[in-house]
């Protein structure tokens, strides 16, 4: 047991607590936290798997910027505790065991897919990590015009919520 | 130093998604429903990144890097919506926003 395999279990294991707590509790605030503690653990396997510039941005925008973003409008709406409602007796004795049966098959078949096979005996076995030189080259060579996309794409966003949101008059 | 094989971050990656998936069909508040959209992204991003260092492409941190930009503005248009539907019908409950529900 090496510590890459001690890092990896840990925030796997938080990843998977912090996915379950989402699922449990009532509140969503507590959702909210528990999705934060899942990117966070999520930013530590991007730094195991060398992937530096990806972890940074992980923690910036995805647990700082959207999880705010979610924070202030659980804050703003009052939203208090989820209250159950039972309409649909299918859902309620189908749903649960059909959730863990899709769980259970896509991680079945990730494990033992050829690609899943391939890949466990070593193809990718470099230690090294992804320098962000090199991605931000690529970023803004062979990727340009999506990029570009990408901030048309934000400022339409940014009209779209101011609009949305916009008391009417 | 041993590295950790690829595969298991793929079964993480499974194991998370098929998590959000289960809280996307069982959660009754908009707003985590919305929530358990963005673990799937977060799930799907894992695999892009264990994928692209398994082949050794920056490719697939490039796609990652989109998807999180994609996923911000969509977050952004989506809470507006929240805050919209919240205006109209004093609810947060999906089972009482049903008027285009057959």
């Amino acid at each position: 047991m090496t510590l890459p395999f001690i890092v990896f279990f840990v925030c796997a294991i938080l990843a998977v607590v912090g996915a379950l707590t989402l699922i449990l509790a009532r509140e969503p605030i507590h959702s909210a936290l528990a999705l934060v503690l899942v990117m966070v653990s999520l930013a530590v396997l991007y730094l195991l798997l060398g992937a530096e510039f990806i972890a940074a941005v992980q923690i910036i925008v995805y647990a700082g910027a959207v999880m705010v973003l979610f924070v202030f409008v659980i804050m703003l709406l009052n939203a208090g505790v989820e209250e159950r409602t039972d309409y649909s007796k299918l859902a309620k004795y189908a749903g649960l065991p059909l959730g863990i049966f899709l769980l259970l098959a896509l991680a079945y078949w990730m494990f033992d897919s050829f690609i899943g096979k391939q890949i466990a005996n070593g193809v990718g076995g470099t230690n090294a990590s992804v320098s962000t030189r090199e991605l931000s080259a690529q970023l803004f060579q062979k990727y340009l015009f999506p990029f570009e996309a990408t901030s048309i794409l934000i400022l339409i966003a940014i009209l779209g919520a101011l609009v949305l949101a916009k008391k009417d008059e | 130093m041993s590295i950790v094989p690829i595969s298991y971050y793929l079964v993480l990656s499974a194991i998370l998604f098929g998590l959000g998936v289960v809280a996307f069909v069982v959660k009754r508040n908009i707003i985590t429903i919305f929530m358990a959209i963005e673990l799937m992204l977060n799930a799907v991003n894992l695999a892009f990144v264990a994928f692209a260092r398994a082949h050794n492409q920056l490719d697939g941190l490039v796609f990652v890097f989109f998807v999180i930009v994609v996923a911000a503005a969509e977050s952004a248009v989506g809470l507006a919506i929240i805050i919209t539907v919240y205006q109209n019908r004093q609810t947060l409950n999906i089972e009482r926003i049903n008027l285009l529900k057959f």
